[in-house]
């Protein structure tokens, strides 16, 4: 589903990622783990579309499509979800209001009709139950004056409404709480399926106890200097990445 | 790499949905202007002599003032001898029927969505639709009648209802008030006249929509508005005007007086021609709109949404003299490309017990400015008053800017004055997280700035919400990637 060659991205000042390689195929779950400032949040920007970012080398394509080349809706229409790590407010605009255009925007882009309402009050509320919101959230401005764990159960409500195709969730479980954790990684493991896949970017080993990953990444220096099954988590949490960076100097 | 930036710039490029001109033929006097000129309209409307000897002391005063400067906006000096004063569709409207109306001046307002045919109306409202100088068709009126409601042309009010008209013009706004608005009280046109009995709550919304149409010609027009004791209306103006290179002058006055208990409420969305985008041509719209507070408990908001115009100079304020009376101020006003916009409120408490609010949303992208004005006063007498105001002005893109200039005058040490100021920039990472849930950049851009409006859209009625709604994004809309 997702294939990323050779991947260089940088800033005006700087190269963030040098040299990406990462294949994820419909399915799966992947994790990315790694030190402060490696370069984990650029990769997700990266897929997502956003501009700061020049990509100097490589490639990425996306369902066999080139996905450098798409706009950034374009891309979350065609199925792209990133889930902040510092989700963004949007004063005066409902949750509610803001949920239903987004839905009705990807709609559009597949030619479909817009979601009556009835259609989507029902799904929203089904949704929130499970992921243990209230419903006066709904009315609140996105994002606006929420608390950390409260903006992180919002990204994965909008993942639940929005049902991606690739999912990708930037440390959402910093910031939550034990059950919230678990109430998250419920509704990741809800959309786990076959056509589906997940890469989930977390410093916890912790979630993977729950988000049960089938690979374990470990990004340093901007490249991904390891790869493994849920047991290098384990070996991360027991030694640290200060092995793992001498290995990205190299 | 394209940058949020750029195309925040590009997004200023805007298009005038309402700049086509009508063809048809008019009645115009010669350019210019003089005390034969105040006399020849005055007589083309077959005004009695009090109205004309009125309009002459206004204009003599007018000769003896200089053009305000205060105000943040800048234009070439205005050559007053080169506008008409006075232009109407030649032939003369029959206003017991609309059947009678020139089908092409009825078909200008169903092309900017304005019907003017009852049947087809949006339920409740009353439209008198004002022409360059006069005032075309207004419909409902026997409806209005049967609630005692006189809503009707200001040049038929000054014959059907002298004493009324008599007592109340200038009350509020007087000729030598400013600048502008004694040119007004010299060559205005028409305009509207609407009057609420004792007790009643006028059945439906009461509208009047103003279009410029010829060339080179001022439009002046004048809205009186009364609502006696207990009296309830709500009031709806809109204007366009057509794409032309040269800059034209709106120069209208709007008095409100309401009495004891009285409440009137004014809306405008003013979507006057603004210019193109290098800031060519577009209205010159200076406007001086002022309520009076007379009765006890009497309430009058304005409530505006402000998209048009290349220069908007406007101050709608309220004077609030009975005990307990509210003043309200609630305005979304955006500037795009070269517009300016110097716009806020007066709160002139005077009564007991008086409150006001001011709610301003300022908007600007693309090198517009937006200046927020507001003075509040607080006199002697007024014990207990209260003053909020909240201005908080958002920008698109780098090159535009927003200023707040609040004046706060206190005499009366039991009286309290809060102001709250913010400006916020449409932030990249707003558009780029609402892109990411599969928004485009411009229903983004939509999505942020009618949140950062909501207080105001809130409070405009149903229909006006749409419309500023549908006008706002009409405004920001633009080539966008
Ligand atoms: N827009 C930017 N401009 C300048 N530097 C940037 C920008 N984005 C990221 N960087 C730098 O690139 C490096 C990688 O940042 P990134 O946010 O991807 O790290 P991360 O792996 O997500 O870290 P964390 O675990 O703290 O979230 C950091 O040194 C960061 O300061
Ligand atoms: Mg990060």
């Amino acid at each position: 589903m997702l294939e990323i060659k050779n991947l260089h991205a940088r800033t005006l000042d700087i190269e963030i990622l040098r040299g990406i390689n990462l294949q994820v195929a419909a399915g799966e779950v992947h994790a990315i783990m790694g030190p402060n400032g490696s370069g984990k949040s650029t990769l997700a920007h990266v897929i997502a579309g956003r501009d700061d970012y020049e990509v100097t080398q490589g490639e990425i394509l996306y369902c066999g499509q080139d996905l450098l080349g798409m706009e950034i809706e374009t891309r979350a229409a065609e199925g792209i979800f990133l889930a902040y790590q510092y989700p963004v407010e949007i004063p005066g605009v409902s949750n509610k209001e803001f949920l239903r255009i987004a839905m009705n925007s990807i709609r559009k882009h597949h030619g479909q009709p817009s979601i009556k309402r009835t259609e989507f009050v029902s799904l929203l509320k089904e949704n929130l139950s499970r992921l243990g919101m209230d419903k006066s959230m709904m009315d609140r401005s996105v994002n606006e004056g929420f608390s950390g764990g409260e903006k992180k159960r919002n990204e994965i409500l909008q993942m639940a409404m929005l049902q991606p195709k690739l999912a990708v969730l930037d440390e959402t479980d910093s910031g939550l709480d034990i059950d919230a954790l678990k109430i998250v990684a419920d509704g990741v493991n809800a959309l786990r399926s076959p056509e589906r896949a997940t890469i989930v970017v977390t410093h916890y080993q912790r979630l993977l106890d729950y988000i049960v990953p089938d690979k374990v990444h470990v990004l340093a220096g901007g490249k991904i200097v390891r790869s493994g099954d849920k047991s290098l988590a384990l070996e991360l949490e027991d030694k640290g990445y200060g092995f793992l960076q001498e290995l990205a100097l190299s | 790499m394209t940058s949020e930036n750029t195309l925040l710039e590009e997004f200023v490029q805007r298009e005038y949905a309402h700049g086509f001109v009508t063809d048809i033929e008019a009645d115009a006097i010669a350019p210019g202007l003089s005390e034969d000129v105040v006399r020849l309209i005055s007589s083309k409307k077959n005004e009695p002599e009090w109205l004309l000897q009125w309009r002459l002391k206004a204009y003599r005063h007018w000769l003896t003032l200089e053009e305000p400067n205060w105000h943040n906006v800048k234009y070439p000096p205005i050559d007053y001898q080169a506008s008409i004063y006075y232009s109407a569709p030649k032939q003369r409207p029959k206003l017991n029927s609309l059947d009678e109306v020139d089908p092409i001046l009825l078909e200008t307002y169903e092309k900017l969505g304005i019907s003017l045919h009852e049947q087809k109306i949006l339920a409740n409202v009353a439209v008198d639709a004002v022409f360059d100088s006069v005032s075309i068709a207004t419909t409902y009126r026997e409806t209005l009648e049967k609630h005692g409601v006189i809503f009707r042309p200001f040049s038929e009010a000054v014959h059907d209802h002298p004493e009324l008209v008599k007592k109340y013009l200038g009350s509020v706004v007087p000729y030598s008030d400013n600048f502008f608005a004694s040119l007004n009280s010299a060559v205005f046109s028409d305009g509207s006249f609407c009057y609420i009995p004792k007790g009643v709550r006028c059945p439906m919304e009461l509208s009047t929509y103003f279009r410029i149409n010829a060339q080179n010609t001022g439009q002046f027009e004048r809205t009186l508005i009364i609502a006696e004791e207990g009296a309830y209306v709500s009031y709806l103006e809109g204007c366009t005007a057509p794409k032309r290179d040269e800059n034209q002058l709106h120069a209208a006055v709007v008095e409100l007086v309401a009495l004891d208990d009285a409440q009137i409420k004014y809306s405008t969305v003013q979507n006057w021609y603004p210019g193109d985008a290098e800031g060519k041509g577009g209205i010159y719209n200076f406007v001086t709109k002022r309520g009076a507070c007379r009765g006890q408990n009497s309430k009058i908001s304005w409530t505006q949404v402000e998209t048009g115009s290349a220069i908007t100079w406007k101050y709608p304020s309220v004077i609030l003299q009975g005990d307990n009376s509210v003043g309200e101020f609630y305005s979304v006003a955006v500037t795009a490309n070269h517009q300016q916009a110097d716009t806020g409120t007066k709160m002139i408490h005077i009564g007991k017990n008086t409150k006001s609010t001011i709610i301003s949303k300022g908007i600007s992208a693309g090198v517009g400015q937006n200046n927020y004005r507001g003075e509040v006063k607080m006199m002697k007498g007024a014990t207990n008053a209260r003053n909020f105001s909240q201005c908080d002005s958002l920008l698109i893109g780098d090159r535009c800017g927003a200023h707040t200039f609040p004046y706060i005058e206190v005499r009366n040490s039991t009286a309290k004055v809060e102001h709250e100021a913010s400006t916020s920039k449409v932030g990249e990472d707003q558009i780029y997280y609402l892109r990411q849930r599969g928004l485009s950049t411009e229903d983004a851009v939509n999505m942020i700035v009618n949140g950062f409006c909501k207080e105001v859209y809130d409070l405009l009625p149903m229909e006006f919400a749409v419309e500023a709604r549908k006008l706002l994004s009409v405004s920001l809309e633009g080539s966008v990637g």
